[in-house]
């Protein structure tokens, strides 16, 4: 017995000192890491992604303490349990040894009728949860989503059968297409030219260059621009007198009828009736509606197209910018630069340009790009629509122009580890051969090192696109009226604020009206941005292994 | 051959035109960071610039022939153009002080009478930048008004000036009985105008005017006069607050303070006395200060507290005149908290109360001058002596920012005592900013350290294990998985921060200390359990792949620390452990906290450690490794006692670039904490960062003001910081690759 333990003993001891414990212990900082890791992306996935599928909509039937019963039609979006003491002040009755309690976070839309369009439901209080079939949920331009059931469709003051619904929703959103072309485009450009015309005048005003002439062909302009203008919304209002013809009517969760106009339903669902196919389908269809749509509802529904579209916007001049002055600076340093204090500077120049905090670089944006030379150009050059700035405000050149300089390092770095991989034999041959030094970096090294340049670039954009902070300062709006790109002359209009993807995040996160309403956007909006950059990052990753598996056969 | 020689002549410039761009290309980088470095210095300089005063404009207000007049008191308006002066026979003269297409410096614009006869002006009482109160030698009391119009022709701007009469043109009668006034002080809004007298016979009087409708349309008023219960039989100095609540009368070193609300009392508040001969006194802009000067040239400044019984009046700083010499006048500005004194051989200091700076000294002419003002902007000084006018121009842009302001407690008004407080905005328009860099930079170091506390555990621990003792098909997979955490953008990080793990720990707070005893403990359990297993099956789950083994074990350990914290928290803490911690262990807890923000920022710099102690781990010779091994001693023992140490240069400056990275990270505390700016280092506490109060501020302050300039020394402050960091990290990372490469 005694020698047994001994034994047992010994081995503890054995089996501390041999350091196996703390072995498995740091194996446990991997794990903690991975699971972190790969936690937060299934979080993330799974949020988002559960936000565009259609769910099922239930009817509740509730009886609280005081014998009231109620009805509340819904989505079920989350489901949590707390302490029985958290409630204890409700008087809601307990089994003798429960310590906690379920309930349930019900999505009930309905915005005209209830003052919150979500909802918690204590699950001892539910009597029954049905799903029938007829519920219906209406997706609509303003007001957000209806629940409830349909009682009846208005054709033109006329009751007709409920099988004539798709075709009236099809000749709605034709309608409406043309409404919105007709809008943005059309009346836009007039707009533009107007403000183009008045800020003409206005320049000659300065100059004391104002002929009468002058004034009366611009007088003229004016005139035609305002009768074309007259057209338009004569067009606008008879398409608006269209869509305004039809009506349904619908009976919400408290037996109160509401008559929605067909003119701001975007989509009718009969969620229950949908099965597997359909519902991948209109899962998919959510999903490109999320990427082509603008946002509505103060960016509490809808679509974040404008933010995709001004983050690329952005992404793209700021690649313009920094992949000349990052590869010419990798090649001085690489190349031209000697042994000498100089280059140890500009080595440490490099690497704090990399640590330096980003919000550093949107303050130095801010008054060096913005105020100092954003205000200058508005002197010089466009005089004309001062004390209003053009330059002299955040748009999306400056943020380019500080994003370039935050990614810089990456493409440095990156670049510089291309060419260093380059064995030192092919630059020595194309030298003996008689090229010159520019000639071998045109022709052999920079082509070599292309998939270095090309991962470095990929690199930077990743970062940029994930950048919020230098942004908030330097041009990023919440909504932007319209896009830095569009039909009008000049076509890219650098002074223009943008949208972002992460600051989108960040806004519909912390500074939007309804805050439940905006979570499951936030999580698809992060969803998609984790993804594009993710799958930059992997790309990126994976050219940069498949260069260096390439050089090591070179260098055998 | 030849085609070399035929173009060489080009191919030769064209190398030196590219070396030359190339060369700029490569300079402008560092050229780049001397930049940012260079503009931040360029928009924070002015804060810590003094005070600049120079004389600009000076002219005699005396023709060859005129008798000499004293001036009682002298004005100008906004734009420094019209001056104005009032003389003891009652004439108030107004003179151009800038150059127009109309006038020359110095012409006499207007001169008007305000006295009815050809009586003697005796006092001249101001309040605010305006109004003037005029007493003359038989008592008739008149308020006026100068006002000024700007008009525009081609060029130029016009002013034209006027008197205008607030309270109508009817002699005031102030006192009931009709006597004399030796001192008087006022002060107005539109509703009420309120006077505080002593007069001939001896009497203190309150006399208040009720405007019947609002005293900017409409001078009609009624009339109530009070008596004040006063003892003494002198008073040198009265002053009443703008906002009619106090007034301070001085007789000699004692300055009794009433209460002037009251309609049916006056009640003495409080009495001052000081222990030093008190020559002048002025009330401080905002009307809560007093300022006493002293014949020893010292100005001492009071105002109320709340102390232990009540509110009292306090001593809270003083300043002294550059020559010690007794002070003579004391004049403040009216919309900040500085004030020049005057000493009687026509010295002059300019001070700055709250920040304790002293902007200016030097000397304005030979004597006190007969009269001095300060101009409605501040950005000017007007004095006349001895029929001669003189303007200053005053540039004084900063003067509530001192480095000991920014970094040292300093006493605001109304508050108990000297606080490090960063305050920048508020509601109301008598607001003081207030800006110590103390609890913003604490918050920088507190989330910075939180973040560091579990990011360093875990990036070390992870970081030996997959350097050292994993299997390299496993590091090929581990590797860039916990490298892609450094490509998640911060934001996600921490919009999850602040909208989903908040709330969890805050339901489930028991589960995080319930997780801090079961992950290692299960990791030791799993360790201990496979140690017994069979060899048969230790060969095929070999110890390498331990991280792998222990995700399940892992996962497990946290879903039970999170079942069991409801329970937990029904039968220990009573079913809410928020509560009891803040009420039976009197910890605040708020949601958004630096347990938050230590976990997600630990997230966010883990693999800015990881990568880089990895790679410092993965460089060690190996031979040093073998030869430990030979001799020896175990895994473990090696890893501690010779990789370990020789890579510490590299796991040290790692941990330093983590540090940098935390420092300034912005978008995780943005959203993660509560942004308030406190000093407490407590784990359930927010806080505010440097950068997070950047990122906050900066859309909203005001271009060129001090707080814009404040915000840019934040980002200096930031930069300096992780330069220093980022530069040492580095050194030493040269260092150990020299030294590696020796080896």
């Amino acid at each position: 017995m005694m020698k047994n333990s001994n034994k047992g003993n010994g081995n503890m001891k054995k089996w501390f000192r041999s350091g196996s414990p703390w072995i498995w212990l740091s194996a446990g900082g991997v794990s903690i890491s991975l699971i972190s890791v790969l936690g937060l992306l299934w979080l993330i996935a799974s949020k988002g992604l559960s936000y565009f599928w259609p769910a099922d909509l239930h009817q509740f039937e509730l009886l609280d303490e005081k014998g009231v019963r109620t009805t509340v039609i819904g989505e079920i979006y989350d489901r949590e349990r707390i302490p029985a003491s958290q409630l204890a002040h409700t008087g809601i009755k307990l089994k003798p040894n429960q310590e906690t309690i379920e309930r349930l976070l019900i999505k009930t839309g309905n915005r005209e009728l209830v003052s919150l369009d979500f909802r918690w439901l204590l699950v001892p209080q539910i009597q029954s949860m049905i799903t029938p079939e007829e519920l219906v949920v209406i997706e609509r331009r303003t007001n957000g989503n209806f629940y409830g059931y349909i009682d009846a469709l208005v054709l033109d003051g006329k009751e007709v059968a409920l099988s004539q619904l798709p075709q009236l929703q099809e000749r709605v959103d034709e309608f409406q297409e043309q409404i919105e072309a007709l809008q943005k485009t059309d009346i836009g450009a007039i707009n533009y030219k107007l403000e183009r015309l008045r800020l003409k005048e206005r320049k000659h005003t300065l100059d004391n260059s104002l002929t009468p002439e002058l004034i009366q062909r611009f007088e003229k302009s004016t005139e035609k621009l305002k009768n074309e203008y007259l057209q338009l919304e004569k067009k606008l209002m008879a398409l608006r007198d269209e869509i305004s013809r039809d009506q349904l009517i619908v009976r919400a969760m408290d037996g109160q009828q509401v008559t929605i106009n067909f003119e701001h339903i975007l989509q009718i669902n009969y969620n229950n009736q949908m099965g597997l196919l359909d519902r991948t389908l209109m899962f998919m269809h959510q999903v490109s509606a999320f990427i082509v749509d603008d946002p509505r509802e103060a960016n509490t529904e809808g679509g974040v197209f404008p933010a995709i579209f001004g983050t690329v916007l952005m992404v793209l001049l700021m690649t313009v910018i920094v992949s000349p002055f990052g590869v010419i600076a990798a090649i001085y340093l690489h190349e031209y630069a000697g042994n000498n204090a100089l280059t140890k500077l500009l080595r440490i120049a490099v690497i704090n340009l990399a640590g330096v905090p980003s919000i550093v670089y949107g303050v130095f944006g801010l008054g060096f790009f913005v105020y100092m030379v954003g205000g200058s150009l508005d002197q010089l050059f466009y005089a004309e629509t001062l004390p209003s700035p053009t330059f002299g405000t955040p748009g999306v050149m400056w943020s380019a122009l500080t994003l370039a300089i935050l990614t810089l390092p990456v493409v440095i770095v990156s670049t510089e580890e291309g060419l260093s991989r380059i064995p030192a034999a092919m630059r020595h041959g194309s030298l003996a051969l008689g090229a010159t030094k520019v000639e071998t970096l045109w022709r052999i090294i920079l082509p070599i090192a292309s998939p270095a340049i090309m991962t470095g670039i990929i690199l930077a954009i990743a970062r940029a696109a994930g950048e919020v902070a230098p942004l908030m300062l330097v041009g990023v709006v919440k909504m932007a009226p319209n896009l830095p790109l569009d039909g009008n002359f000049p076509f890219l209009h650098l002074d223009r604020k943008f949208m972002h993807l992460g600051f989108h995040i960040y806004d519909v996160g912390f500074q939007s009206p309804n805050v439940e309403a905006a979570r499951p956007l936030v999580y698809a909006t992060a969803l998609l941005l984790v993804t594009i950059i993710v799958s930059l990052n992997m790309t990126a990753v994976s050219i940069r292994n498949k260069l260096r598996e390439k050089y090591r056969m070179l260098e055998h | 051959m030849t085609i070399a020689h035929n173009s060489s002549g080009t191919r030769k410039l064209k190398n030196s035109l590219a070396k030359w761009l190339i060369t700029l290309g490569g300079i402008s980088v560092l050229f780049t960071l001397v930049l940012i470095f260079m503009y931040l210095l360029y928009v924070i300089k002015p804060i810590f610039d003094s005070a600049k005063i120079e004389s600009t404009v000076s002219f005699s207000t005396k023709k060859s022939n005129e008798i000499s007049k004293v001036a009682l008191s002298v004005g100008l308006d906004e734009l420094k153009e019209v001056a104005y002066t009032i003389y003891n026979n009652g004439m108030v003269d107004f003179y151009q002080l800038k150059t127009t297409p109309e006038h020359k410096v110095g012409h006499k614009i207007l001169s008007t009478n305000v006295l009815a006869k050809s009586n003697q002006l005796r006092l001249v009482v101001d309040s605010g930048v305006y109004l003037k109160l005029l007493v003359d030698s038989q008592n008739n009391i008149q308020l006026i008004t100068p006002s000024f119009k700007a008009t525009y022709t081609e060029d130029a701007r016009e002013i034209i000036p006027s008197i205008s009469y607030p309270l109508g043109n009817e002699n005031l009668i102030l006192d009931e009985k009709n006597k004399g006034l030796s001192q008087v002080a006022f002060a107005m809004t539109e509703e009420k105008a309120m006077f505080v007298a002593f007069t001939e016979d001896n009497r203190l009087i309150k006399t208040t005017l009720l405007a019947e409708d609002d005293f900017n349309y409409d001078p009609a008023f009624e009339t109530n006069y009070q008596e004040i219960d006063f003892s003494h039989n002198i008073v040198d100095d009265i002053l009443v607050t703008p906002d009619l609540t106090l007034a301070f009368v001085r007789s000699g070193n004692l300055v009794s303070v009433f209460e002037l609300d009251d309609e049916d009392d006056v009640v003495l508040k409080a009495e001052i006395i000081s222990a030093t001969e008190l020559t002048t006194m002025a009330l401080l802009s905002g009307g809560s200060s007093i300022l006493l000067g002293d014949s020893q040239g010292t100005i001492s400044q009071w105002f109320e507290v709340a102390a232990e019984n009540g509110r009292q009046f306090k001593e809270i700083r003083t300043f002294t005149t550059s020559n010690n010499e007794a002070v003579d006048l004391i004049v403040t500005e009216q919309f900040r908290k500085s004030f020049y004194t005057l000493t009687s051989s026509g010295v002059m200091d300019a001070f700055y109360t709250t920040s304790e700076a002293q902007l200016w000294q030097g000397s304005i002419g030979n004597t006190q001058p007969e009269a001095f003002v300060i101009s409605p902007r501040a950005d000017g000084l007007l004095l006349i002596n001895d029929n001669k006018l003189e303007l200053f121009s005053v540039e004084n842009e900063h003067p509530e920012v001192t480095w000991s302001a920014l970094w040292q407690e300093v006493w605001y008004e109304g508050y108990p005592e000297p606080d490090f407080i960063w305050q920048s905005t508020s509601g109301s328009d008598d607001f003081e900013a207030k800006f110590s860099l103390v609890p913003i930079s604490f918050g920088t170091i507190k989330a910075a350290l939180y973040a560091m506390l579990f990011a360093v555990p875990i990036a070390l621990t992870a970081a030996i294990y997959t350097a050292y003792f994993m299997t390299p098909g496993l590091r090929k997979k581990v590797k860039p998985t916990i490298e892609l955490m450094e490509a998640l953008p911060t934001v996600i990080l921490g919009f999850l921060a602040g909208l989903w793990l908040a709330p969890l720990i805050e339901n489930y707070l028991p589960a995080v200390f319930l997780l801090v005893i079961f992950l290692p403990c299960s990791t030791l359990l799993t360790a201990f359990v496979w140690h017994q297993l069979p060899k048969e099956v230790k060969n095929n789950l070999p110890e390498t792949l331990a991280p792998i083994l222990l995700i399940p074990v892992l996962l497990l350990a946290g879903y039970a620390a999170f079942s069991l914290s409801p329970v937990l928290e029904q039968y220990v803490f009573g079913g809410d452990m928020r509560q009891y911690i803040t009420n039976e262990l009197g910890i605040n807890f708020d949601q958004r906290n630096a347990l938050v923000v230590g976990i997600a920022m630990g997230f966010a710099v883990i693999p800015t450690i990881f990568t880089m102690t990895e790679d410092a781990i993965f460089s060690v010779p190996r031979h040093l490794t073998s030869g430990s091994l030979a001799l020896g001693a175990t895994q473990w023992q090696t890893l501690i006692k010779v990789v370990l140490l020789t890579a510490s240069p590299g796991i040290f400056s790692a941990v330093m670039m983590g540090l940098g990275r935390a420092v300034g990270e912005t978008m995780i505390v943005l959203m993660a904490t509560g942004n308030t700016p406190i000093l407490d280092w407590s784990i359930f506490q927010g806080m505010r960062t440097l950068a997070a109060n950047i990122a906050v501020e900066m859309p909203e302050s005001e271009v060129g003001s001090s707080h814009y300039r404040i915000l840019f020394l934040a980002a200096f402050v930031l930069f300096v910081f992780t330069f220093v960091f980022n530069t040492l990290a580095e050194f030493i990372r040269q260092r150990l690759r020299e030294k590696y490469s020796s080896l």
